[in-house]
């Protein structure tokens, strides 16, 4: 990879050459008159620099992408039989080994010629790829900005072939943002069918029963793990539940108390201040949760004579209430103040009270927002992982108790998933199930979510 | 003051009708005409309003009588509004506005610390320059005020109240049949109907209307023009327009302001036929506007 | 006009209805008003609990018990051979000496239980403090030295009074001989509160008293300045094309659902498009801040983008009319009219973006930036950690004080997002433009 900058570097020297150049080469078929050319000189020196620079950067980028799997596919074949027939995880294993063979880290026991082969291999072709890429990348480069310094004319639309040239770029960027949804959509769906091979789509949504850790016993067959996800759905749904009801009413009523009745001053200070909330990262509401609020529940709770799990689904949705609070009210806010005066007018021109021109006119006439926002609150709190991971626990209660322990679908996913696991078991597959799952729910709430905000905004508009 | 002024005063209040000295402010304008009125209904005296430093209204003193409509007119931006809020404080609503002086409805000061806006603004109610009806049905909309302020004990009598506000702001006969649509379904003119028939349905004593047709149709304003004619009998009206047609058809006295002055009250034939201002004849004569 | 029967009361009873409703009402506004402080109130008590509880657990964490011992560098344990050379120093037994000096200031202190307890009572660090300190100065071997060296967790929760000297020995992690022992090194002043510059420089440990945020920090650093390459052209550039460029058609509609929809899918889903797309199919380091950047990126992308447009429709029209009106190409308008003006909004957007990306987890958990690495990273291909990261990992950790810890941590995180988000605020003042 060290030889990676020198290349950019030796690309961007070849880019300012061309750039040059296509100034020079400008100059000289205009005779040195610049009127005479359809762009400014400077155009032209861009021009053939893109042309320089483009093709070979995404050659460069392409290369770099697909170069580890290329090799290690390579490296894989080439591994006598024995070892090929392994099956997917263990050769993960020796593939790892073989990595790290490579880039001299420690390995777990003492590495065999095959492996020592395998990994001089591994070696050879990375430099034989390395040297193949300086190569190509530079000779690309040569040649396609050769072709752009030789397309210069007099009357060569220079600015219109940049401008174009930019314009495409642009249009690349704006679909990275599609790109990543497509990336998401395949990668969960994907490793979903294959998990739903081996454990049925029915058993998953429908089975009551959730313990994948049996699959990871090495006598037994990949699918005799519990799969079924409903305690993990109505764990989720549980503590989101509980975090709505802190969040919501708090979260409306402040926005109501500091859009319609608070001073200038107070809303000044206490509007940043609740979105400070907000800015704080889950991460450690999670400790927060785990730490403060969970033995607080735990002892209060022990104080009134009730039990109460040491991981309490109410601490972690207690939290994330909390969390979402400011999300509630700033959402809340922008739409009450979209209400338009006019009607706040009407109402207090007949002798309505501030109250009951809240509750009467400006709270009906939001609603719709306010569902809206309510319900990217609850998107939102499904998808919330690091408070639930650190606050909720693992045991896979079917519960409606929130005083008892629950877990939550991006717990799993996160459990199922850190550490070093084999790639392709069913527990791993699993995770994908349920991210799927995840971001299929939480995609629909948004949907639905900014519609409704959407269409709410167009009617006052 | 002018000599003619003072034989006008024929229901005049005689004392209430020498023009009216200003007492603040070098830069405020006297008062031409008749600013009192016999057994008033509304009375304002020295009213000032400022907008963080702009002075908006200048020391202004006017009577609105009983069973009067009383027109506002005035270029754009002079005040009129503004005055118009003062009269059910709906000023406290704008955060940067200050009002001062006496401000006597039926005797009692509506700016005073122990008057109550809410029932003040239910006995001077006001309807707004763009049609305002709440995104509910047309029935929610008129059984809004007779609700809040709880006028009404049963559902019948409500039912009552609704149907003789609409019968009374000449709504009920289109609208009788949908009751239960909302009431932003409307056509424009229906619309502003429905925020009067609002308005009345809590038998207010003052009804404030702010340039009420400057969003409607011909058609629909001469419809509300004759509601306003017929509400007159029960009400005082205070009405702002833009268009002197529209006060010389329907007030009974007009008033014109300018640049936060109050330049002329009369009766209305009077002031269009003789104004008695020299800025007053230029507004009406159309020279600036 | 029609008057349906004596259905309305005359004026001056619907007057005094109102009146006589008024207390009513003006009790049910009251409660209203209450409600909302007390909402607001309620929102505001949750901030300043999470930040109270968060600062007074770690404050404590800047200082860290240190021991004075004094160790006699004999020449015959380190280095034996008189070559004085870096090996031989560097591969002393130099935790030897330290145990040689516990037992020195404890005589009395036989068996090995007990012996090993003394041992215990200063840091496993130490041994490399004393190395770092023969190795500036061999010429130090052979005399006695007395040097400050970090004293165990547990002595440090002791001092610092987390562990109470007075609960039953039963249930006190240090028991009462060790107690007796800490007295007798308080008495004699050995034991010292120091300003915990550890925290900062060093990497992970096993041991608390060592574990520093450097690595994680430095993790961090690399993963974010790989994001922010990336995610702010990109950005803007989408930005650019969309609000400037773009027909209005299907295609940018879709694109712009789509972006509105990104900006709320769970981060933990960033995080599984990092393992299935960039490990597994582009084969990329695990736990590298390249990946932990590429991942951030797409996370972030959606907020600069949804910002920047936001800032250049801010930017009035008749900006680009008169470019255009002085036959600038659409391109040279937007190029050096629009986005020159829109570039501090822009910029806010990113800072909100990065602070969003600095405090982000979940994602990271998923790509394996969560091994328990002790070395500070020095490149975007080493692996590593960052620092919520390293939050959740100690907070994770069952020793008392590690709690600490995570909470110092937890501030130096708040602290660097509120820098941010400062930086953001001041930002749009500065250039706040009203059209
Ligand atoms: N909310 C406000 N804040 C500041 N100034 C205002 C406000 N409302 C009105 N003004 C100012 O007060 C003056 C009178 O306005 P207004 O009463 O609305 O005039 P009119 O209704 O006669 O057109 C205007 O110059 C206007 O700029
Ligand atoms: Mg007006």
């Amino acid at each position: 990879m060290t030889q990676t900058p020198i290349l950019l570097v030796l690309l961007l020297a070849l880019t300012s050459a061309a750039y040059y150049f296509g100034c020079k080469r400008a100059f000289r078929v205009a005779d040195g008159k610049i009127r005479k050319l359809h762009s400014l000189p400077g155009y032209y020196g861009l021009y053939v620099a893109l042309w320089a620079a483009l093709p070979a950067l995404l050659i460069l980028c392409a290369w770099l992408l697909f170069q580890g799997s290329i090799i290690t596919r390579m490296v894989v074949s080439s591994l006598p039989d024995a070892i090929q027939q392994l099956g997917p995880d263990r050769l993960n294993l020796v593939v790892n080994d073989i990595r790290n063979l490579v880039s001299g880290n420690i390995v777990s026991g003492e590495p065999d010629a095959i492996m020592l082969a395998a990994a001089d291999y591994y070696r050879g072709l990375l430099s034989v790829s390395r040297n193949m890429l300086f190569a190509i990348v530079l000779i690309v480069a040569g040649l396609s900005g050769w072709y752009g310094y030789s397309k210069i004319r007099a009357q060569h639309r220079a600015r219109n072939g940049v401008e174009s040239i930019i314009n495409w770029l642009l249009v690349a960027c704006s679909t990275v943002a599609i790109l990543t949804t497509v990336g998401i959509v395949l990668s969960v769906l994907f490793e979903s069918i294959r998990f739903f091979q081996s454990v049925p789509i029915t058993e998953f949504l429908f089975g009551l029963e959730w313990s994948p850790q049996i699959a990871l016993r090495a006598d037994q067959a990949g699918s005799s793990g519990a799969f079924g996800a409903v305690p993990l759905f109505a764990g989720t749904l549980l503590i989101t539940f509980i975090a709505m009801t802190v969040a919501v009413p708090i979260g409306l009523m402040s926005a109501l108390y500091l859009a319609e009745y608070a001073s200038a001053r107070v809303r000044a200070i206490a509007k940043p201040l609740l979105e400070v909330l907000a800015g704080i990262p889950t991460v450690v509401y999670g400790f927060f949760a785990a730490l403060t609020v969970a033995p607080f529940i735990r002892e209060s709770g022990g104080f009134l004579g009730l039990d109460v799990a040491s991981e309490s689904a109410l601490a972690a949705g207690l939290v994330m209430g909390m969390m979402i609070i400011p999300f509630v009210s700033s959402l809340s806010d922008d739409v009450i103040n979209a209400v338009p005066q006019s009607l706040r007018e009407g109402a207090y021109g007949m002798g309505a009270t501030s109250s009951e021109t809240i509750r009467r006119v400006i709270f009906p006439a939001a609603l719709p927002g306010i569902v809206g926002a309510i319900l990217l609150a609850v998107s939102r709190a499904i998808g919330e992982t690091m408070i639930v991971v650190m606050a909720a626990g693992l045991a896979s209660n079917l519960t409606a108790n929130p005083l008892e322990a629950v877990t939550t679908v991006t717990v799993q996913i996160v459990t199922l998933l850190v550490g070093d696991q084999e790639f392709d078991s069913p527990k791993t597959l699993a995770a994908f199930a349920l991210g799927l799952v995840l971001f299929v729910v939480t995609l629909a709430l948004n949907f639905v979510a900014l519609y409704i905000v959407r269409k709410y905004r167009e009617q006052y508009d | 003051m002018s000599p003619q002024g003072q034989a006008m005063a024929l229901k005049l209040d005689g004392a209430a009708g020498a023009a009216h000295v200003a007492t603040v402010g070098r830069d405020v304008r006297e008062t031409v005409g008749e600013i009192r009125v016999n057994d008033p209904r509304v009375r304002c005296t020295d009213v000032n309003v400022h907008y963080g430093d702009k002075h908006a209204i200048k020391n202004i003193s006017l009577d609105v009588g009983k069973g009067e409509v009383l027109a506002m007119i005035g270029p754009s931006g002079c005040g009129k509004s503004t005055f118009l809020r003062c009269l059910n404080r709906m000023n406290d609503t704008v955060r940067e506005c200050r009002v001062t002086g006496e401000i006597l409805l039926d005797g009692e000061d509506i700016n005073s610390r122990h008057i109550d806006v809410v029932p003040l603004r239910a006995r001077v109610a006001m309807v707004f320059q763009k049609p305002n009806p709440f995104p509910k049905s047309i029935y929610e909309n008129v059984a809004f005020g007779p609700r809040i302020h709880g006028l009404c004990e049963s559902k019948a009598d409500l039912d009552v109240v609704v149907e003789s506000s609409l019968r009374k702001a000449n709504l009920w006969d289109e609208v009788k049949d949908r009751l239960d649509d909302v009431g932003t379904g409307l056509s424009g003119g229906q619309q502003q109907r429905l925020c009067i028939a609002r308005a009345i349905a809590i038998e207010p004593e003052v009804i404030l209307m702010d340039e009420p047709c400057s969003a409607l149709d011909p058609i629909s304003t001469a419809k509300v023009e004759q509601l306003i004619e017929e509400l007159r009998q029960q009400f005082s009206i205070v009405i702002v327009t833009h268009s002197m047609q529209q006060a010389a058809r329907v007030s009974q006295r007009t008033a014109y302001f300018h640049m936060g002055d109050l330049i002329e009250v009369s009766e209305t034939d009077r002031l269009f036929i003789k104004p008695r201002h020299q800025l007053t004849e230029d507004y009406i004569t159309g020279r600036f506007g | 006009m029609t008057n349906p029967g004596k259905a309305l009361p005359e004026g001056a009873t619907s007057f005094a209805r109102i009146q006589a409703g008024m207390a009513k009402r003006r009790a049910a506004e009251r409660r209203f008003k209450m409600l909302g402080r007390i909402a607001v109130s309620v929102g505001l008590l949750f901030l300043s609990v999470l930040l109270i509880s968060i600062v007074s657990k770690g404050y404590t964490a800047f200082w860290q018990t240190q021991m004075r011992i004094d160790v006699v560098l004999t020449a015959d344990e380190i280095d034996p051979d008189g070559t004085r050379s870096a090996e031989t120093l560097r591969k002393a037994d130099y935790s030897s000496l330290i145990k040689q000096s516990m037992r020195d200031m404890f005589p009395e202190v036989s068996g090995r239980r007990d012996k090993f307890a003394l041992y215990g009572l200063v840091s496993n660090g130490a041994a490399f403090d004393l190395r770092d300190k023969v190795m500036a100065d061999p010429s130090l071997i052979g005399t006695k030295v007395s040097l400050w060296v970090p004293a165990d967790d547990d002595v440090d929760m002791l001092m610092k009074g987390h562990i109470d000297r007075n609960a039953a020995e039963d249930d006190r992690r240090i028991k009462d001989n060790v107690l007796g022992w800490i007295n007798q090194l308080e008495a004699e002043d050995r034991l010292e509160l120091r300003f915990n510059i550890d925290f900062f420089t060093k990497g992970d440990s096993r041991d608390p008293e060592l574990a520093g945020i450097r690595g994680a920090l430095m993790g961090t650093i690399f993963t974010l300045i790989v994001t922010l390459s990336l995610s702010f052209p990109l950005g803007v550039a989408a930005a650019v094309y969309l609000e400037e460029f773009a027909p209005k058609n299907k295609w940018t509609d879709l694109i712009e659902v789509n972006i509105n929809n990104l900006a709320a899918v769970p981060s933990i889903v960033f995080g599984l498009l990092g393992l299935a797309v960039f490990i597994n199919v582009f084969g990329l380091p695990r736990s590298a801040p390249l990946l932990g950047g590429l991942v951030l990126t797409l996370m972030t992308l959606p907020t600069i983008i949804i910002a920047s447009r936001a800032a250049l429709k801010s930017v009035p029209p008749s900006i680009r009319d008169a470019a255009l009106g002085i036959g600038a190409s659409p391109m040279q308008a937007t190029l050096y009219h629009v986005i020159p003006l829109a570039l501090p909004g822009m910029l806010t957007g990113t800072i909100i973006g990065m602070a969003q990306a600095l405090g982000e987890t979940a994602p990271l958990l998923m790509i394996g930036m969560v091994a328990f690495i002790a070395d500070v990273p020095q490149g975007v291909f080493d692996p590593s950690t960052a620092l919520p990261v390293q939050i959740y990992l100690w907070a994770d950790s069952p020793e008392r004080a590690y709690v600490e810890r995570t909470s110092a941590a937890i501030m130096v995180l708040l602290g660097f997002l509120a820098l941010m988000n400062l930086v953001a605020v001041l930002l749009r003042k500065r250039f706040e433009r009203r059209w």
